[in-house]
């Protein structure tokens, strides 16, 4: 027996997607983060990009730590099953959801203090192990929900709100996620929607580590002069390196483009990425280049965003272990059980 | 002259080897084949953990009568590592017997004068018979078990059986194994006086038991209840245990058309991620367990807490050592009781199961996950090294195949489109188990937002104090239905009425069934009542309260199990005297029926600063 998703009943002119859902039934409970928060838009992005994807909301598990950031999953997709976790561990907690039933698309949300701090281990073993999952940090470069100390990703130099300047090296997790084998990798900045909501897309349309740092600034502590994860500093410094659009079978194909401005890269279930390049000289389908480029960029002081690299056919932990397909988690007594005639032939070569 | 130990089915056999040198499975040869002559055993595997060097002792003891606790003492030793051939020498008891190769003469004062010494030229023998080094090694190990065949009446046909099982398609490899096991054991028929004072008799004392360790035997355990997710990190003694379950998984659970496997293992990069794994299977319906000892549970707190206060199924198997992490990681002991019970931060307890045996490692193993998914809760499975690394004989592995997995209280897509009413944490019951549902079930109903506590019965989210506290008072009755389903404690009545009782728990088990029956010859009186599980049955309560003295026996300083009684049942300290046993070494009936009886007989009871036995 199956159930047909039911959208609710909405004002007759909101616009449907194919299922019949309008944007509304992929909101979530009201958002207890500060007016103005950067996270507020990442879950406005990630409500846009399920219900353009036409994705059936409770066949997403969506899962967190602890942080500002790790509250939003409350926020969107209330039909999906959530999980807020403990601090830094929502990788872990991903994996091993995603073990017990591969049918699921798999959203994991995180601050830079739950995945560059506490959680660094366990962002980095995520991602190498190859889980195949949507990995979202919301990067403020503090630590919102204990008000205001430095995180890992805070740049050196950066100023503190109350002025303390911060010494330590920034962790830059797209660079991490590069060297360990993500096989999609992105940036954004929570303030460009065009750019957000089509790398979300392509993210969960990808089959293997899919990992998006997103500046996401924090006005209650750290959006003021001085501080390098700010609204105006990052819209200053930000370089995109392309303009990204997910074409999905009937989409149809929005404008013409001059060659070699274009490159479409087609995933591994059928969907397109067209790639319009902002940089000629980028290739998102080269890993090395992809990690030097980012280096380079880095210490001219810009801040490199858009889709960074792509593996088109990536390889995830259910083909590094093997597994069946049938989910894990539906396999009943009759696969997982040997029973008693197995057992008396074991006993016997214990003898 | 010195004495002479004469004893039939009744001796402890010590090998003293150099690891790798592949004496593990001349070892197990000599062991199975007095099993095989009908006559029980108990062996044990001796390993420090520091490796140079490499020493390992295997120690076999044969016990017509049956115990398999560890005795004490040595009444032969084979010693085949110079390394330690001073200590080796040194722990024969007076009268017994030392067997040594004598290819290399070795000064009078490298001996005891008290002790009967056998040599054997084996390597000598070795290196006539053989000229690739490999072989003269290995075969020099099977030709001391033929030498100790004629010295101690092992049958030879039962040894030759067992090669030929062991080397089954592989007549070459058996039949060269048969030579140098006759070549040592014609050796010593021809050269020595056989057999010693110790000698081995047919009998019938062994019937249907099996002998296995119980790490590989919970790893079993886990296959039969149905686990299909395990997460781990390598520490000993628990290695074997994942590496068990993974073996049994490939024979058992391999699709014989794809070669796909219905179960995954992730070997982790620490105790936090293998538990944060274990929770997020449990959390989406796949029966998950992890498998570690004493360090690696103290990494898991905060994630225990999670299952507990989330209320999400989770199986951890601990096989306790001597802690801490730079303690002593090849001893036993029974020292994470408290830690298990009481794991993690905010009021917390956990259920934690007490196997006694490899056989009980099997059946709790396979039970934690029906009874975690019936409480929604951790389960802990207590196991230790002595249980877990060392093979042991023990009842067959029973499985009933009628028997499904119990999967608890789980709301199903019909249930729900049939408009029952889903509260993650409501008590639609009145057993404090609330019902859960499984992400993706239905299409608008039944999803939840899990996070540890501050919600409410529908978990929506609050911070209201009330609605925490209605919460934690389901968790408390939920741990009180569990006291009626976790596995009963099991209680041996004394021959005669009596006020002095016993209560044990774990692999202390067969010491205290030897020191109970050299009470009973004693004419010491002993009710024994052993624990299963935590939390704790009625007749725990109802065995304290009908003797006036109760003593515990645990293998660790604190008393720990008493701790717990104490505090979960309400009884004065005064009433529970703990025997305890904590040096590394497994506990023995000696030192049980010592401490017990001689308090007894002394009829000098003493509270508990005094009285712990050293
Ligand atoms: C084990 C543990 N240590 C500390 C905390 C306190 N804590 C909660 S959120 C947080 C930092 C969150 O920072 P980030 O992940 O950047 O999220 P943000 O609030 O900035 O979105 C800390 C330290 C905790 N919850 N658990
Ligand atoms: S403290 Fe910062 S991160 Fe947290 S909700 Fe407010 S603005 Fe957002
Ligand atoms: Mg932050």
């Amino acid at each position: 027996m199956s159930f047909l998703p039911k959208p609710k009943l909405h004002h007759p002119r909101l616009p449907v997607n194919a299922l019949g859902f309008t944007r509304r039934d992929y909101e979530g409970a009201i958002s207890t983060l500060c007016a103005g928060c950067g996270h507020d838009s990442i879950s406005a992005a990630i409500i846009q990009a399920c219900f353009e994807l036409d994705i059936e909301p409770h066949r997403v598990a969506k899962m967190s730590g602890i942080g500002c950031s790790s509250k939003t999953p409350d926020y969107f997709l209330g039909a999906s099953h959530g999980f807020n976790s403990v601090h830094g561990r929502m990788p872990s907690v991903l994996t091993g959801a995603n073990l017990a039933n591969r049918e699921l698309l798999y959203l994991g949300v995180s601050g830079d203090g739950d995945s560059a701090s506490i959680g660094f281990g366990q962002f980095a073993h995520s991602i190498r192990r190859g889980v195949n999952m949507t990995y979202i940090v919301e990067n403020n470069g503090v630590y919102g929900l204990t008000k205001g100390q430095f995180s890992a990703t805070s740049d050196k130099g950066s100023k503190a709100k109350k002025g303390a300047i911060n010494t330590d090296e920034a962790i830059d997790l797209i660079g991490i996620a590069l060297q360990l084998g993500a096989t999609y990798v992105g940036r954004s900045f929570s303030g460009d929607k065009d750019q957000l909501v089509p790398l979300i897309k392509g993210a969960m349309r990808h089959d293997g580590p899919a990992f998006i740092d997103c500046i996401s600034p924090c006005v209650a502590f750290n959006n003021h002069e001085g501080s390098t994860k700010s609204y105006d500093f990052v819209r200053e410094h930000n370089e995109a390196m392309n303009h990204l659009d997910v074409i999905i079978g009937r989409n149809p194909i929005t404008a013409d483009y001059a060659p070699g401005e274009v490159r479409d890269v087609q995933q591994h279930d059928g969907s397109v990425l067209r790639l319009r390049k902002l940089h000629a000289e980028y290739d998102p389908t080269d890993r090395v280049g992809a990690m030097h480029h980012l280096h380079e960029r880095k210490a001219a002081g810009e801040i490199v965003t858009g889709l960074l690299y792509i593996e088109p056919d990536p390889q995830d932990l259910h083909a590094n272990l093997g597994t069946v397909a049938r989910p894990l988690n539906r396999l009943g007594d009759a696969a997982l059980v040997p029973g008693a005639a197995a057992l008396e032939k074991l006993n016997a070569s214990l003898r | 002259m010195p004495g002479v130990i004469n004893a039939t089915n009744d001796f402890v056999v010590k090998f003293a080897n150099v690891n790798g040198s592949g004496s593990a499975s001349a070892n197990q040869l000599f062991a199975k084949s007095i099993l095989r002559m009908g006559i029980p055993i108990a062996s044990r595997n001796i390993f420090p953990s520091n490796i140079q060097g490499l020493p390992t002792w295997f120690e076999v003891r044969v016990s017509g009568e049956g115990h398999l606790g560890r005795r004490g003492g040595v009444d032969l030793m084979v010693a085949m590592n110079p390394q330690t051939w001073d200590r080796d020498v040194a722990e024969i008891d007076a009268g017994g017997y030392l067997f040594y190769d004598s290819t290399r003469p070795l000064p009078r004062s490298r001996f005891r004068e008290d002790i009967n010494v056998i040599g054997v030229p084996l390597t000598e023998m070795c290196n006539a018979a053989y000229t690739d080094a490999r072989q003269r090694q290995l075969f020099k190990n099977i030709m001391y078990v033929g030498a100790l065949s004629a010295l101690l009446q092992i049958d030879p046909g039962v040894v030759e059986t067992l090669l030929s099982e062991a080397y089954k398609g592989k007549e070459k490899l058996a039949k060269s194994n048969r030579d140098a096991f006759h070549m040592g054991r014609d050796w010593a028929l021809a050269n020595l006086a056989c057999p010693l004072g110790l000698r081995l008799e047919r009998a019938d004392k062994v019937g249907e038991r099996i002998y296995v360790d119980g790490n590989s035997a919970a790893g079993l355990g886990a296959v039969y209840g149905g686990a299909t997710v395990c997460a781990w990190y390598p520490i000993t003694p628990s290695t074997s245990l994942a590496e068990g379950f993974e073996k049994y998984c490939r024979r058992f659970r391999t699709e014989p058309d794809t070669g796909k496997k219905r179960y995954a293992i992730v070997q982790a990069e620490d105790e936090l991620a293998s538990i944060g794994i274990v929770i997020g299977a449990a959390w989406n319906g796949a029966r998950a367990f992890t498998a570690t000892s004493g360090p690696g549970i103290s990494l898991m707190q905060e994630f225990v807490g999670l299952s507990y206060f989330a209320e999400i199924p989770s199986v951890i198997f601990d096989v306790q050592r001597a802690g801490p992490s730079t303690g002593m990681p090849t001893r036993t002991q029974q020292s994470d009781v408290l830690a298990a019970a009481y794991a993690s931060h905010g009021d917390t307890k956990h259920i934690v199961l007490f196997p006694e045996d490899p056989n009980e490692c099997f059946q709790f193993g396979a039970d934690a996950f029906d009874i975690a998914d019936r409480f929604q809760q951790p389960v802990f499975v207590l196991l230790d090294l002595d249980i877990g690394m060392n093979d042991w004989l023990c009842e067959p592995f029973a499985w009933d195949d009628n028997r499904r997995m119990d999967r608890g209280k789980v709301m199903t897509a019909e249930e729900l489109e049939a408009g029952k009413v889903f509260g993650r944490y409501l008590d639609a019951d009145g057993d404090g188990i609330p019902y859960r549902t499984y992400p993706g079930t239905h299409p608008n109903k039944g999803a939840f937002f899990t996070r540890g506590t501050s919600r409410d019965r529908f978990a929506k989210y609050t911070e209201v104090g009330a609605a925490y506290v209605d919460n934690m008072q389901r968790l408390l009755q939920k741990f009180e239905t569990a006291k009626g389903v976790v596995p009963h404690p099991i209680l041996r009545r004394a021959a005669e009425p009596t006020r002095v009782g016993v209560i044990y728990y774990g692999s202390s088990s067969a010491a205290m069934q030897e020191a109970l029956t050299a009470l009973e010859a004693e004419g010491i009186q002993v009710d024994a009542l052993r624990i299963r599980a935590f939390p704790f049955h009625r007749d725990v309560d109802a065995f304290i309260a009908e003797h006036d003295t109760v003593f515990v026996v645990e293998q660790n300083r604190d008393a720990q199990l008493r701790t717990l009684i104490m505090n979960e049942c309400s009884i004065a300290p005064q009433q529970l005297i703990p025997v305890l046993h904590y040096d590394g070494t497994p506990i023995t009936a000696r030192f049980i029926r010592a401490a017990i009886g001689d308090k007894v007989l002394a009829n000098k009871v003493l509270p508990f600063a005094g009285a712990a036995a050293e």
